[in-house]
């Protein structure tokens, strides 16, 4: 298959959490084949990002799950359908076809063909929290990265690192190891990232290979097209300005809806309206399951996710073989039977 | 014992308004805020997950102190101050009669 080509599948389902996970196995129950997609670089959604560790105590059946056992369960259970998936892309644009079918293209430009879309998106796409500097989006890369992606960028330079959480410290003690000259600059006195690398930083910072400045935070930049100084202020009002290449706001990812938004889906309170009778939405072709919809009686229960996807696929299996006659059946009558990607 | 609260909230445009809370329903200030309308999104349900049910405690009620949860979130979250809380991690109980809040600024709004 050239690269190039789209990937074509007959349920594409924009969210790999466990909403979008269960859908993979009901529709694969009906001999339909899934695609997903997901900005995070791994399946599992909130549930693998945020909170892995946290257990879960309303999933029927299991009186305790670890959020991330919850995952690693439902790939199993989804293994013989196998599913393709396009991680650490965001959905992008979506298109309708001559054949009815839909594209839908990501920021890398991976592009995807199905007939039934299933958003499962749960609360949006994690993206970098951005702090409250008005002109920031002047020096995003020009000397502002909320993430980093090659370290080497930064090799022999200033950088300014803000936040006090695992990322900022694991990247000043990296960067700082590696020939950057490091300014950290953190809300309060104590770090709460890992013991060890607390440490290793307070460590640093004795030396002179980190300048450690507590209690303050960035509140201004400035610079000619590209970042030349940072204002940081303490909590004592004094304002220090620092020139710096990098400015580097390490303050976690917080959910947003995204460019899902402009997809002509109705909305409500950042919600996508459905109909309960199959979680359609108001496109024809286009779901919305999970904690993404919202419907009278809403309750952003994974279970709830999971009957969302089990109805959903059933209207979606209309779409992926139109004429063809649903029959129903139990698991327990005719057990799992896998399929493999059309070649 | 009180079976209502009353809570003064001052809203992101300085609009204040006087909210009548149960304390026999296990409420915290964040699911309080949402069912009253008022502008709090509570994304993350009451994780302590996301700050968008950071407030600003105004009165000098004493409060039980924030969690680690709380406080790893808060290092994370804008505008904080000496007084910031976030809204789901506090529950209505009597003790909090005539508290006073204000809702702390949205990130999104940058």
């Amino acid at each position: 298959m050239n690269s190039r080509d789209p990937i074509q599948t007959d349920l594409l389902i924009i969210g790999a959490g466990p909403a979008g996970l269960f859908a993979v196995f009901e529709a694969g129950l009906l001999k339909m084949r899934c695609h997903l997609i997901d900005y995070l670089p791994q399946p599992g959604g909130q549930l693998t990002e945020i909170y892995p560790k946290k257990p879960i105590y309303d999933i029927p059946g299991l009186p305790s799950v670890l959020a991330g056992d919850l995952v690693h369960n439902l790939m199993e259970q989804i293994a013989p359908f196998e599913p393709g998936f396009t991680l650490g892309e965001r959905a992008e644009t979506i298109e309708k076809q001559e054949d009815g079918r839909f594209m839908i293209t990501t920021d890398k430009g991976t592009q995807h063909l199905a007939p039934a879309i299933a958003i499962a998106g749960g609360l949006g796409v994690f993206e970098p929290r951005k702090p409250p500097i008005s002109n920031i989006a002047e020096f995003e890369d020009n000397g502002v990265y909320y993430i980093v992606k090659d370290p080497a960028d930064f090799a022999n330079k200033k950088v300014v690192i803000a936040g006090g959480g695992d990322s900022a410290l694991d990247w000043a003690i990296y960067l700082a190891e590696h020939g950057s000259e490091i300014t950290m600059v953190h809300r309060r006195t104590e770090f709460r990232g890992a013991p060890d690398s607390v440490e290793k930083v307070e460590h640093l910072a004795t030396t002179g290979q980190i300048k450690l400045i507590t209690n303050a935070q960035v509140i201004g930049l400035t610079g000619n097209g590209k970042l030349e100084t940072v204002t940081i202020s303490a909590n004592d009002d004094q304002e220090v300005i620092v020139p710096t290449d990098v400015f580097l706001p390490l303050f976690g990812l917080s959910p947003k809806l995204g460019p899902i938004a402009g997809w002509g889906l109705e909305l409500d309170k950042n919600a996508i309206v459905v109909n309960t009778l199959d979680y359609s939405t108001n496109v024809a072709g286009i779901y919305a399951i999970g904690d993404i919809n919202t419907y009278p009686g809403k309750l952003k229960l994974i279970l709830c996710g999971f009957h969302e996807a089990t109805l959903m696929v059933q209207s979606a299996f209309q779409l992926a073989f139109p004429g063809k006659k649903l029959s129903f059946k139990y698991t327990t009558v005719t057990g799992i039977e896998g399929i493999h990607p059309a070649s | 014992m009180k079976d209502i609260i009353q809570i003064t909230l001052y809203d992101r445009q300085g609009e204040v308004h006087h909210l009548e809370a149960p304390t026999d329903m296990s409420l915290n200030l964040m699911e309080l805020c949402k069912a009253c309308d008022l502008p709090v999104k509570g994304t993350c349900g009451g994780m302590a997950l996301c700050s968008t049910c950071h407030l600003y405690i105004e009165s000098d009620h004493e409060l039980p102190e924030a969690s680690h949860e709380e406080e790893d979130m808060m290092d994370q979250a804008f505008f904080v101050k000496e007084n910031s809380r976030l809204g789901c991690q506090i529950k209505i109980t009597e003790r909090l009669d005539g508290l006073v809040v204000r809702l702390a600024p949205e990130d999104e709004e940058f």
